[in-house]
């Protein structure tokens, strides 16, 4: 048994045409044994910054908790939002602070900069960045996700079919994976605004 | 073997803790109570490593009590899960962590509701609207799932509990020695017969 299975849990993030798209499944659990189907993964960050967090369930809490402080600090300092490629170097060096005792956590940054432009990343448990232009997969339905994806992504997509595929892709991965699922959360974020959609799933 | 079971009602939290304090395989009391105070409308129900058990709840409770006299402010339900898990958190990568799960009940007095939450020895909090802790979540989680519902009465929980209690006599191989019961409301927290 991997701790990176041991609460289940999967995220995807997708870019589309100035838009991208972050959502992640719903479950938290302790093994084979389903605890809360209120438990997404996808945090925000910043009007148009979001972090998804797979991994072990603890770990994305502590995350959560200190992002979200040094977000706020960064806020006060900066008097501004932070951007995405910042916020992916936050959490690289953040990761990096612990190598020799990471973090159980496969974070997922997606966002849309000042300019409009999409930018997605991923991280390993120590911080090493994983730029993409396409899409990103990470949690216990990775292999089942990267198929999903590589299947029905295209590039250049509006926002209302990222919505679509992301959601396709994810609801489709979770049910071949038996610790992710009970639904998800789907953020479409462009550059005038961000929607957040509950997703139903299968309840099983 | 030690087992905590808690169900959210409409305007409580009915708590249920195994009464037998085990060593090995011996019985060592049939009437230990597996929960801390922590004030007038918070219960903490605790197994795990014994030792950690008592010594966590006690520095939980006394933390509190000391952040209440301080600041002359009573702390939420969800305050005192973050505390707790903070605590717990920072524990877990410590050298000797504290090894203990944890249900904790409360009843928020400012907005009239009761909060349930389910923590374990890695520091993961979540509010559910019933938990289990130990071996008895195989069992007991299946008739909450089947029985709960969001305005459930106190009389109709105790019904859900007994359930649960005669599912655990009837399928584990262990002997409980009963369960000390107890609710949290608007008025603080009763023990109660069931």
């Amino acid at each position: 048994m991997s701790i990176m299975e041991y609460n289940g849990g999967s995220c995807v993030a997708m870019a589309g045409k100035n838009c991208v798209a972050i959502a992640s499944d719903l479950r938290l659990g302790v093994q084979s044994i389903s605890l809360t189907n209120n438990f997404p993964k996808v945090f925000a960050m910043g009007d148009k910054t979001y972090l998804g967090l797979t991994g072990l369930a603890t770990d994305v809490q502590t995350l959560y908790e200190l992002f979200r402080y040094k977000v706020n600090l960064y806020k006060f300092r900066e008097e501004r939002q932070i951007q995405p490629k910042t916020f992916a170097n936050l959490v690289s060096s953040t990761l990096y602070e612990k190598r020799f005792g990471p973090y159980f956590s496969f974070p997922v940054v997606a966002g849309v900069s000042n300019d409009n432009t999409p930018f997605i990343c991923g991280f390993d448990s120590i911080g090493c960045i994983d730029f993409a232009e396409d899409f990103i997969v990470s949690g216990t339905a990775t292999e089942q996700l990267y198929g999903m994806c590589e299947s029905v992504y295209e590039p250049n997509l509006e926002p209302d079919d990222l919505f679509e595929t992301i959601s396709q892709a994810l609801l489709n991965a979770q049910d071949r994976d038996c610790i992710s699922g009970w639904g998800c959360v789907v953020y479409v974020i462009t550059a005038d605004k961000c929607i957040k959609r509950l997703v139903k799933g299968r309840q099983d | 073997m030690e087992s905590l079971l808690a169900v959210q009602g409409q305007d409580f939290v009915l708590t249920a803790s195994s009464s037998s304090a085990v060593r090995g395989i011996t019985v060592l009391k049939p009437d230990d109570d597996k929960s801390q105070i922590l004030n007038s409308h918070n219960l903490m129900l605790y197994c795990g490593e014994a030792g950690d058990t008592t010594n966590f709840a006690e520095y939980i409770a006394a933390n509190i009590s000391l952040y209440t006299l301080r600041h002359n402010l009573n702390l939420s339900p969800e305050a005192t899960a973050s505390f707790t898990r903070k605590q717990l958190a920072t524990s877990l990568r410590s050298r000797k962590p504290y090894q203990v799960n944890i249900l904790l009940a409360g009843y928020e007095t400012n907005l009239g509701k009761p909060e349930l939450f389910w923590l374990d020895y890695l520091a993961t909090c979540v509010r559910v609207p019933y938990a289990c802790q130990g071996y008895s979540s195989f069992y007991c989680l299946s008739i909450f799932d089947r029985y709960y519902k969001p305005d459930l009465t106190i009389d109709e929980a105790v019904r859900i509990m007994k359930l649960c209690f005669d599912e655990l006599k009837k399928r584990m191989p262990i002997d409980f020695k009963g369960f000390i019961c107890k609710v949290v409301d608007k008025d603080g927290i009763r023990e109660i017969n069931i």
